[in-house]
C-alpha cells in the first residue's frame, strides 16, 4: 500500500463516520455531519475553478442560491424532489456556462470582484422579483413527510451522496488530460495557450463544474430546511467560507477540500460551543494564522522536513537554533 | 508557392500610431533554417506574435501550409504545427520538467493519452539533454536549462515550423555552441526553423537565408553573404566594421 491508498482508505473511513452518526449521535450531531457533507461538496466544487484553474471565484453563493430557488420553485410546482434537484443542477450549470464566457475574461482580483458582484446581483434580482420568488418574505418548500429522525437521515444521506459524486468527478478530472490542462492554466495561462490548450473552453468547463453541484446542494438544502429567503440563500459569508475551507485543506489537491471543510466546521463548532461571545474573533484569528503559516494548506505541510528537523534537534540540541 | 510552409502576404501591424510591421511579405520553404534579424524595435517579436495569433494583424494575410490562418488563436497555431519559444521563457514553474514537456505532447502533439505523452516527453527531454533534470521543478533550472526546456516543450508539440525568439540571449559562449548543435539537430528532423537572433555568429553559421527587418519593414532577404554586404543592412544594423570582418572571413575561408 502506498500513500495514495492510505489517503483513500482514510477518506472512506471519514465518509463512513459521517454516515454512521445517526447510529450513535443526537440530531445535533447528525445535523453537523450533514452540514459537513454539504460544505465538503461546495468546497470540492470550488476547487475546480479556484484550486485546479487558479481563478479565485466568490460566486459559490450565487450558484447555491439559484439552485435553492430553482429547486424550491420546482417542488412548489408539484415536481418530485429529486427531479427538482436535477433541474436546479442543470440551471446552475447553465448559468455558470453563460456567465463564464463573460466573467472569465477577467483575471486575478478583477475576476474575484466580478464574481462577488454576481452574488449581489442574483440576490437583488431574486429579492425584488416578488411575484415569482416571494421577495423578501422568502419561500416555503413542501416538507418531507415522516418524523424528524427520518428527515435528518434522508438529508444526511443526500448530502453525503452529492459529496461522493463531486469527489468522484474531482478524482476523474485530476487524472485526466482536462485536469492537466487546468493545472497548466493555473501556472501560466499564456504558456498553456501556446502549447495548444483551448484555455477559454477549459476555463468555462471548470466554472460549470464549480457551479453545477452547488445548484444541487442548494436545492437539497431548500428541501431540507423547508424555507429559504434571499439573504440566507445568497450569503456572501458562504462565498468566503468555501474558499477559506479549500485553502485551509489544500487548494488544487483532491482531498484538501474534504480535509479543509471538515477541519473548519469542527473548529467553528468547537468555538461556538465554548466561546459564544468571541467565537467569530477566535475563528478569524485561527484562519489568519493558518493561512500565514500553512499557505499550501494542511495537506501540503512539509511533514518530512519537520520530522527531520525535530530529529536533528533531538539528537543535537546544541546546534539547532 | 506549393512548397512554401509559411507565407506572409503584406502583413501589417500597428499599435495606435506606431507602425510595428509594414506590408511584410516573404515565404518560408519547408526544411530551411532562416534567420530574422534587425535592430531592437524592428518588429521581429511582433512578427512572430502575429504569425502565432498572440497579436492580430492589422492588415494582410498569414498562410500556413496553404491555408489562411490570419485570425487564429495561439492554441490553434500550436495544434496546426506552428510552435515558438519566447524571448522571456514561459515554463509552468511548479511542474516538473517532464510535466512541462508533457503539456506540449498532450495538447498540440499527437498524444491524447497521458501515458503516450509521458513517453513522447521523455524522448524530447533526452534529445535536448535534460534527462538528468526530468523530475526537477522547472523553476530549479538555470537560464540555459530553461531555454532547453522551451525547446523540448516546443518539439513535443511535433511542429512543422519552429520559431525561436532569441534562444541564445543571455547564454555564455560554450552554452551557445551547444545550442547551435541542438538547432542543427532540430532542422535535421525536417522541421523548418525561423531564428530571431542578435548573435551574428549564430546567424552566419546556421542560416541559409537571412531576412532583415528595420522599422517594421523588410529591407533585405537573401543568403547570408549577400546580406553581410547589403548597404541598407550595414547602415541600419550590422555596421561597417562588422561587415568588413565578414567580408574578410569570406575571402579567407
Amino acid at each position: 500500500m502506498n500513500a495514495r491508498h492510505w489517503q483513500y482508505l482514510l477518506v472512506g473511513a471519514w465518509v463512513l463516520a459521517l454516515a454512521a452518526t445517526p447510529l450513535w449521535g443526537s440530531n445535533y450531531i447528525v445535523r453537523l455531519a450533514t452540514i459537513i457533507a454539504m460544505y465538503s461538496a461546495l468546497t470540492l466544487s470550488w476547487n475546480f475553478i479556484g484550486g485546479f484553474t487558479g481563478y479565485p471565484s466568490f460566486a459559490t453563493a450565487a450558484f447555491f442560491g439559484l439552485g435553492s430557488y430553482a429547486g424550491a420553485l420546482a417542488q412548489n410546482a408539484g415536481m418530485p424532489m429529486l427531479i427538482a434537484w436535477l433541474i436546479a443542477t442543470i440551471l446552475a450549470g447553465a448559468f455558470a456556462a453563460a456567465l463564464g464566457g463573460i466573467l472569465l475574461r477577467l483575471k486575478g482580483h478583477y475576476f474575484a470582484i466580478g464574481s462577488i458582484g454576481i452574488v449581489e446581483v442574483t440576490r437583488l434580482v431574486v429579492g425584488s422579483w416578488g411575484s415569482l420568488t416571494g421577495g423578501g418574505n422568502g419561500l416555503n418548500v413542501p416538507f418531507m413527510t415522516g418524523g424528524p429522525d427520518i428527515v435528518a437521515r434522508t438529508f444526511l444521506a443526500a448530502m453525503i451522496a452529492i459529496m461522493a459524486i463531486v469527489l468522484a468527478v474531482t478524482i476523474a478530472v485530476d487524472r485526466a488530460r482536462f485536469g492537466f490542462a487546468l493545472r497548466c492554466i493555473q501556472q501560466n495561462e499564456d504558456a498553456a495557450d501556446m502549447v495548444g490548450v483551448n484555455t477559454t473552453r477549459c476555463k468555462i468547463a471548470a466554472f460549470v463544474l464549480s457551479g453545477l453541484f452547488c445548484g444541487t446542494v442548494g436545492a437539497a438544502y431548500a428541501s431540507w430546511t423547508g424555507y429559504i429567503d434571499p439573504n440566507e440563500s445568497f450569503s456572501l459569508i458562504m462565498s468566503i467560507k468555501v474558499p477559506v475551507m479549500c485553502l485551509l485543506g489544500g487548494a488544487g489537491t483532491v482531498l484538501g477540500p474534504l480535509l479543509g471543510a471538515g477541519a473548519f466546521l469542527l473548529l467553528e463548532e468547537f468555538f461556538w460551543a465554548n466561546f459564544l461571545d468571541y467565537n467569530r474573533a477566535i475563528l478569524g484569528a485561527v484562519i489568519v494564522v493558518l493561512i500565514f503559516f500553512l499557505p499550501g494548506g494542511l495537506l501540503n505541510i512539509p511533514h518530512r522536513h519537520i520530522w527531520l528537523r525535530m530529529g536533528s534537534r533531538a539528537r543535537d540540541p546544541g546546534t539547532a537554533a | 508557392m506549393t512548397d512554401a510552409i509559411l507565407e506572409l502576404a503584406g502583413v501589417s501591424k500597428s499599435f495606435g500610431g506606431i507602425q510595428a510591421l509594414r506590408q511584410v511579405r516573404f515565404a518560408l520553404k519547408q526544411g530551411q533554417i532562416v534567420a530574422l534579424i534587425g535592430p531592437n524595435g524592428a518588429g521581429k517579436t511582433t512578427l512572430v506574435n502575429v504569425v502565432t495569433g498572440v497579436q492580430r494583424a492589422s492588415g494582410g494575410h498569414v498562410l500556413f501550409r496553404g491555408a489562411d490562418v490570419t485570425g487564429q488563436r495561439p492554441f490553434q497555431a500550436a495544434r496546426r504545427g506552428l510552435a515558438r519559444t519566447f524571448q522571456i521563457v514561459q515554463p509552468f514553474p511548479r511542474m516538473s520538467v517532464l510535466e512541462n514537456v508533457m503539456a506540449g505532447a498532450l495538447f498540440a502533439g499527437a498524444h491524447a493519452r497521458l501515458a503516450d505523452a509521458v513517453a513522447a516527453a521523455r524522448e524530447e527531454i533526452e534529445f535536448t539533454g535534460l534527462s538528468a533534470f526530468a523530475q526537477r521543478p522547472a523553476s530549479a533550472l538555470t537560464l540555459a536549462g530553461r531555454k532547453r526546456l522551451e525547446l523540448a516543450k516546443s518539439l513535443a508539440m511535433r511542429p512543422r515550423l519552429l520559431m525561436l525568439d532569441e534562444v541564445n540571449a543571455g547564454l555564455n559562449p560554450s552554452e551557445i555552441d551547444r545550442a547551435l548543435a541542438l538547432i542543427r539537430a532540430i532542422a535535421a528532423r525536417g522541421i523548418t526553423v525561423l531564428i530571431i537572433e542578435h548573435v551574428m555568429k549564430v546567424v552566419f553559421s546556421l542560416a541559409e537565408r537571412v531576412i532583415v527587418l528595420h522599422h517594421g519593414e523588410l529591407i533585405a532577404d537573401g543568403n547570408p553573404r549577400d546580406i553581410a554586404v547589403h548597404p541598407r543592412v550595414i547602415e541600419a544594423y550590422l555596421g561597417e566594421k562588422f561587415a568588413r570582418r565578414i567580408r574578410e572571413d569570406g575571402t579567407n575561408g
